[in-house]
């Protein structure tokens, strides 16, 4: 495997992509190692989508270096693209076309030979589970199943580097799952995996480590476990009042946790015991409609490290 | 063809064996009905008119001695292609870059916007080769031809329908929606289908009007193909068409290049 000056798949330094006097990524920095799976986590209109098609050869980079497979997108995009595969934000399927028809000409694009073809698409129907509406046209299809024949049709080439913008998005809970597996089972073949998302609970799931985009900037790196460790608490204590009584709480919160971020329907106390913040703030008089005591999520070190939620 | 380009026009058979079926009437049945009415219906008045020295400027004169249906025919042929590749150039592209999405799909691999550009008109090429030819047996069935240098007239209306296919293509990179395509078609090809000399020659119209007839391209593919069907072409002017359209279709994959490149890839 053709390895960037660091060994990585993937190399960037001061990346940069401006569309006229807008910056989508601000000179991020980041490496994707062999057989990892790496996650840009971030809001809408983070950069996340921008540097995704920089790294698929698609948009040309503004500044900086990008290196992937060891080359350079600029001069080798087509030999890059003929190793990658891409699943991109939304579908760009053959509506007229069968289930098969999609996979078999997807494979004709990178010019692999018909009976090799042939084999493949037989393997990737039975792999997402779609070999039983091979002969059906694509457009009645489910969210769900598209998006699976989008993921076969991006391992047809067999691609060393597999690119996922926002693989779930739109996708009801039981589909969402289902693509959970079968990415995970590539995960363990050792194929590597880069994805977008906006889904904390997708990054926890598939992400061996990743980076937090805010605005067009990398605002945190690491596994999320370690994410969680750094940027919040053990617990958390959720607690939701009647309408019009969060307002009147100034001064009543402070020191419950480490931490207290007050959401316009709720109020999140940061702490290593969540069950004895809730009974100290019972024992100071406060009677929430509601409480619950989880462990931090990705959600909350987004929260801290932008002030902001990540899906509003 | 390099090898994506030949790709990309796998493709698109691809999906034309799915959908010929709704292309037959508007690239087939359309001018054949045109044949008719116009050729023998409306053509039967025009010839017994100038059987019968119909005035000074004589339609006789005017059709240089043929028949109605024998001038009208290869003007058909000709403006059949330029609608054929307008709507081949128009909302399949519009449908690859913003609606289906297929041509995003296909720059993710090896293919190129370039081989997108070439194996689309590559395909639009053999459309024109297609409904030229199934509309030029009709002709001959309907005893509109003269001899077998006709024929020529058949890779003569390939060139035409490729010399608004190209630039068609270009400008439909450029577009956010359809809505460029009504005013291409209300302004530009149904006026052109109309006043470029398939259905009259360019001659009858008032003498303001027939320079601005004949930098229109189509008056060159129709008299290119009238000419070639006819038995009438001259040396000289024959080249004047065939530069005329080939720079227009050389303008147009230059400017489509450009356009293809730019909407794609960013």
């Amino acid at each position: 495997m053709a390895a960037s000056p660091s060994g990585s798949l993937i190399h960037a330094r001061a990346l940069t992509k401006r569309f006229g006097g807008f910056t989508a990524v601000d000179a991020i920095d980041f490496d994707v190692a062999p057989g990892e799976s790496f996650g840009f986590l971030g809001p809408n209109g983070a950069g996340k989508t921008s540097t995704m098609r920089m790294i698929a050869c698609v948009s040309p980079v503004s500044a900086g270096t990008l290196r992937v497979l060891g080359m350079d997108p600029l001069a080798d995009g087509p030999r890059i693209r003929a190793r990658i595969g891409v699943v991109p934000q939304q579908d760009t399927l053959d509506m007229e076309l069968t289930v098969r028809e999609n996979l078999a000409i997807y494979g004709r694009y990178f010019d692999l030979p018909r009976p090799v073809i042939r084999q493949r698409v037989d393997e990737l129907l039975d792999f997402v589970q779609l070999a039983e509406r091979s002969g059906d046209r694509v457009e009645p299809l489910s969210g769900g199943m598209k998006r699976r024949l989008t993921i076969a049709r991006s391992l047809v080439n067999e691609p060393d580097l597999l690119l996922l913008d926002e693989p779930t998005t739109g996708l009801d809970p039981q589909a969402r799952h289902l693509l959970w597996d079968r990415l995970y089972r590539l995960k363990q073949r050792g194929v590597t995996l880069v994805l977008t998302t906006h889904y904390m609970d997708e990054a926890e799931q598939l992400c061996d480590r990743l980076v937090v985009m805010d605005k067009a900037q990398i605002v945190a790196e690491g596994s999320p476990r370690q994410l969680v460790e750094r940027y919040s608490t053990r617990e958390v204590l959720e607690m939701r009042f009647p309408v019009g009584v969060q307002e009147t709480l100034d001064g009543q919160l402070d020191g419950l946790g480490d931490r207290v971020e007050r959401l316009p329907d709720r109020v999140l106390v940061y702490t290593a015991d969540g069950e004895a913040a809730g009974a100290e703030a019972y024992a100071r008089g406060l009677r929430p409609e509601m409480t619950l005591v989880r462990r931090s999520s990705l959600e909350d070190v987004f929260l801290r490290l932008t002030g902001r939620s990540l899906v509003e | 063809m390099a090898a994506p380009a030949a790709r990309v026009l796998e493709h698109e058979l691809l999906v034309y064996r799915r959908v010929w079926r709704g292309s037959v009437f508007s690239s087939f049945l359309s001018p054949v009905l045109f044949l008719a009415a116009m050729g023998l219906g409306l053509g039967s008045l025009v010839d017994a008119n100038a059987a019968g020295g119909g005035g000074a400027s004589g339609s006789a004169a005017a059709l240089t001695g043929f028949s109605y249906l024998a001038f009208l025919a290869p003007g058909l042929l000709a403006s059949n292609a330029m609608q054929t590749a307008a709507g081949e150039s128009t909302f399949p592209v519009m449908a690859g870059i913003v609606w289906v999405k297929s041509f995003h799909g296909m720059i993710a691999t090896p293919i190129r916007p370039a081989d997108v550009v070439v194996g689309k008109l590559a395909y639009v090429a053999l459309r024109l080769l297609l409904v030229s030819a199934a509309f030029f047996v009709v002709t001959v069935l309907f005893g509109a031809v003269t001899g077998p240098t006709a024929v020529l007239a058949v890779p003569a209306a390939l060139l035409t329908g490729l010399a608004f296919a190209a630039p068609i293509a270009a400008f439909s990179a450029t577009q956010k929606d359809a809505n460029g395509f009504n005013a291409l078609f209300r302004f530009g090809v149904i006026p052109l289908f109309l006043f470029s000399g398939t259905f009259f020659p360019v001659a009858q119209l008032p003498a303001l009007l027939q320079p601005l007839a004949y930098v229109t391209p189509l008056w060159h593919g129709v008299d290119l193909c009238r000419s070639l069907a006819l038995g009438t072409a001259e040396p000289a002017m024959t080249l004047v068409h065939l530069a005329y359209l080939g720079t227009m279709t050389a303008v147009g994959v230059a400017a489509a290049l450009v356009t293809f490149r730019r909407r794609l890839v960013r």
